[in-house]
């Protein structure tokens, strides 16, 4: 007798899923790692040299090999055109944002199709999703190497800060590299993860991560295996690179250089690099660079070096406090703190992370190392069972475009996920049967200081009276931080609902600026917003009146619709000003002049309204809707 | 929450806050015992749990994550908690119909506002920011007795009241997380 097989609905029987192994990855800017963990122990997977770290660089041969990590950076320097580094700037990223670093990357981008960027590798045009699919792949090898044994499903890190997009890309890579994500988990949670499981650790802890081009700050709480992210925040162009230039600058004054060539500026930048890591031990060291012909020694202490970064440090200080502030807590609450990323090495990071919070930072994993083993922690977590829960919250603000260009937050920064609020919008003239949504995410009141996420169309809303319709417009962002938008009129009951995923990336840079603006402009925003919507609400106010004199204009006396008349030229010319008492007064005025003309226009509607209609739909008619709860969808 | 016969989770019920997180309706939450409900539900339900389960029963752990995050959002914060209340009871306090209510209490929002941008000094900036702090903490002991003796219409009153002080705070702890061009004011507001 045949036995039936029976699994669950849109479930494929895997038959050898146990020995398919998933692994963390760490998928950095400037280097990557992959780590697997098994019974609660974390390590990472080495090639034969016992190197962990593989260059996030990748090069593609004339003859169509692809060549990933050391091999690929060690031909940076003979075939720059055919070698691409730090493509995870550009992960989820459009052409606009690309333009914005115009000369700042090392390699030629050009438009693809949907707004999306293609590099230029001799004859091909690659997007940043598949370059980075090839680091994955490597990765992926490794693992599949070290293991014995095929490797399908990874824990993949991403910074706290990376926006939607970023999220999605980077998930679409992994698809391309044959691995499936189980899960996209922020950088500094991966790396609380490493700790919190080796010490057992309760109470609320900070994560202080420097890298070489970023920086993100956590605070979370731990109990009892539980990860919980209660604020977070940072800054997407601030790291260990920018150390580097400022010593490379240093040198090349010393060596007399106005206008640098490549070359140069390359040696420069390498002697800067090695100087900064020495001095993370040494208090002082010269350094050589020959190039060009000529040599010329340059001398550094710690002191002087730090003396260069300290307002890089300062800064890093600063938003770690905000981060600390929206968290409502205070530096002494925190009982301890991580430090993660190669930059946390230097001993000035160390003193002033200390200073700040009051506590020596714990250090005692490798900060190259502890996202990736956290990542692998992750995996088997969700792979084999655990009782570690990680919970996890939205790094940026997410809002919709409201008459006049003013943001209505749906979502604010730091709300856990998974995460989905619901918010009622209503047309703003009679008759209107469309209406544009617009996605924006940030932290500033005007939606063009924001950042445009993605806009849809939602048609067919029946024709009602100007705020009658309901629209319900849900936000979603899963366990990942990938957001879903859905709009619908809900009135009439004739539902419509669109999904929409962003098409474009946020620039972290955007992201940053939007950011440090808010809190700049926080009070200049306030006031625009209140002028826009007084003046959102003159034009409702003058639209209204005329729909008014069109329709029962025979209620008026010549001579009191003259004063209608002159109401309205009034606060059709207050709407040009940029005076806001100006245009409230004249919104004042104009209702009080037109106060007897809606009486009369009211006795009249009441009259037609009475005629022949039954009691029962009268009472009806009276009911208020009742306000529900705004459905999570 | 789970099949009984199978073991698969089913869909996220429409029930309140109260319910979802097993504590008693009222404005007195003990918020360790909220985290701990809110904890153990989701490690029972988080999609991380269900990672490697069927796309079914993953969309019902989001449901149900996203169910709980809400509810442990509302009922975790004072304001929010008393707003969901009266929600419960029928009341909407912060609709747009009740915002211009009381004048003398926007009176005195604006007069606070002021305050607190004309304190030229880390003392004057946290005065204000205490009295707030302190007017906010009444507001709360209020709401408290006016929720336990049901009454809805000064439990409406304060609700409102304490929207327009935690606004005030929030603003006032956004300053204080700004980088200033003075270092030794920013230091000495912490």
């Amino acid at each position: 007798m045949v036995l039936l097989e029976i699994h669950e609905p849109g479930e494929t029987p895997r038959p050898h899923e146990a020995d398919d192994a998933a692994v963390g990855i760490d998928l950095g800017t400037t280097n990557s790692l992959v780590a697997y963990s098994h019974a609660g122990k974390p390590e990472v997977l080495r090639n034969i040299h016992g190197e962990g770290l593989v260059p996030s660089v990748v090069a593609y041969d004339r003859d169509g090999e692809v060549i990933v990590g050391y091999p690929a950076r060690d031909r940076m320097l003979d075939a720059p055109d055919r070698v691409v580094s730090s493509i995870k700037r550009l992960m989820g990223r459009g052409l606009e944002d690309v333009k914005a670093l115009a000369g700042t990357l090392p390699f030629a981008v050009e438009p693809g199709a949907q707004g999306m960027v293609r590099i230029r590798i001799g004859e091909r045009a690659l997007t940043p999703v598949e370059i980075s699919a090839e680091i994955l792949r490597a990765l992926k090898k490794r693992a599949e190497t070290g293991l014995e044994q095929p490797v399908t499903r990874a824990v993949i890190t991403v910074p706290a800060y990376f926006d939607d997009a970023a999220r999605t890309a980077t998930r679409d890579a992994a698809r391309l590299a044959g691995l499936q994500v189980l899960r996209l988990v922020n950088e500094p949670t991966a790396a609380a993860l490493a700790y919190g499981l080796d010490k057992g650790s309760e109470g609320l802890y900070a994560i202080y991560d420097l890298g070489g081009g970023t920086f993100d700050v956590s605070i979370l709480k731990l109990d009892k295996g539980v990860f919980q992210v209660l604020a977070t925040g940072g800054h997407t162009a601030l790291g260990g690179d920018d150390f580097d230039h400022l010593i490379a600058e240093q040198f090349l004054v010393e060596r007399g250089e106005t206008n640098p060539s490549i070359g140069t500026a390359k040696a420069a930048l390498r002697a800067a690099r090695e100087a900064k890591e020495t001095l993370t031990a040494a208090d002082a060291g010269r350094w050589i660079i020959d190039v060009a012909g000529r040599k010329s020694v340059h001398a550094l202490g710690r002191a002087e070096l730090e003396a260069m970064i300290t307002p890089l440090i300062e800064e890093t200080v600063a938003i770690a406090r905000r981060v600390i502030e929206d968290a409502r807590l205070a530096a002494a609450d925190i009982k301890g703190v991580v430090l993660v990323g190669g930059s946390t090495r230097m001993p000035l990071v160390r003193r002033k992370v200390a200073a700040l919070f009051g506590t020596e930072p714990l250090a005692d994993i490798d900060p190259d190392e502890v996202v990736a083993l956290g990542a692998a922690l992750q995996a088997e977590a969700l792979t084999g069972g655990s009782s570690t829960l990680l919970l996890d919250v939205t790094p940026l603000s997410l809002g919709l475009e409201t008459m006049g260009g003013v943001v209505e937050r749906v979502i604010e920064r730091n709300t856990p996920i998974p995460v989905a609020h619901a918010q009622d919008f209503t047309t703003y003239q009679d008759g209107q049967n469309a209406m544009l949504i617009h996605v924006v995410q940030g932290e500033r009141e005007m939606v063009d200081q924001c950042r445009s996420l993605a806009k849809f169309v939602l048609c067919d809303i029946p024709p009602l009276v100007a705020g009658a319709a309901r629209i319900k417009v849900t936000f979603a962002i899963d366990a990942d931080g990938i957001l879903t938008v859905a709009a619908r009129e809900e009135t009439t009951g004739a539902e419509q609902r669109i999904e929409v995923k962003p098409s474009y990336g946020l620039a972290p840079e955007d992201m940053e600026a939007m950011l440090k603006a808010a809190m700049v402009h926080a009070r200049a925003d306030v006031e625009l917003r209140l002028l826009t919507e007084s003046r959102v609400e003159a034009r409702r106010a003058s639209l209204a009146l005329r729909s008014a004199l069109q329709a029962d204009g025979d209620l008026l006396a010549p001579i009191e619709r003259r004063t209608v008349e002159n109401a309205l030229a009034g606060i059709e010319r207050a709407i040009g000003s940029a005076d806001r008492d100006i245009i409230e007064g004249w919104i004042e005025k104009l209702d009080a002049e037109t106060m007897f003309f809606a009486e009369r226009r009211m006795d009249r509607g009441i009259r037609t309204a009475l005629a022949g209609v039954a009691i029962d739909r009268l009472e009806r008619n009276l009911e208020t809707p009742a306000r529900g709860e705004p459905a999570a969808e | 929450m789970f099949c009984p016969t199978c073991g698969v989770v089913l869909p996220s019920a429409a029930i309140d806050h109260f319910v979802r997180l097993d504590l008693a309706r009222g404005y007195d939450v003990d918020l360790a015992e909220l985290d701990r409900r809110y904890f153990a539900q989701q490690r029972q339900l988080h999609p991380d749990r269900f990672a490697t389960k069927s796309a079914t029963e993953r969309a019902h752990s989001l449901a149900h994550a996203t169910d709980l995050n809400r509810a442990y959002e509302t009922l975790k914060d004072p304001l929010r908690r008393a707003v969901y209340l009266l929600e419960l009871a029928g009341i909407d306090v912060t609709g747009e119909t009740k915002t211009s209510a009381d004048p003398t209490l926007l009176a005195e929002v604006m007069e606070r506002r002021e305050a607190l941008d004309d304190a030229a000094s880390p003392s004057e900036f946290a005065a204000v920011v205490d009295a707030a702090e302190a007017d906010a903490e009444r507001c709360r002991a209020g709401l408290a007795s006016a929720f336990a003796a049901a009454d809805w219409a000064r439990a409406g009153a304060l609700t409102l009241r304490y929207t327009y002080l935690a606004r005030l705070l929030d603003e006032a702890r956004a300053r204080r997380g700004r980088p200033t061009s003075s270092p030794a004011f920013a230091a000495a507001l912490k």
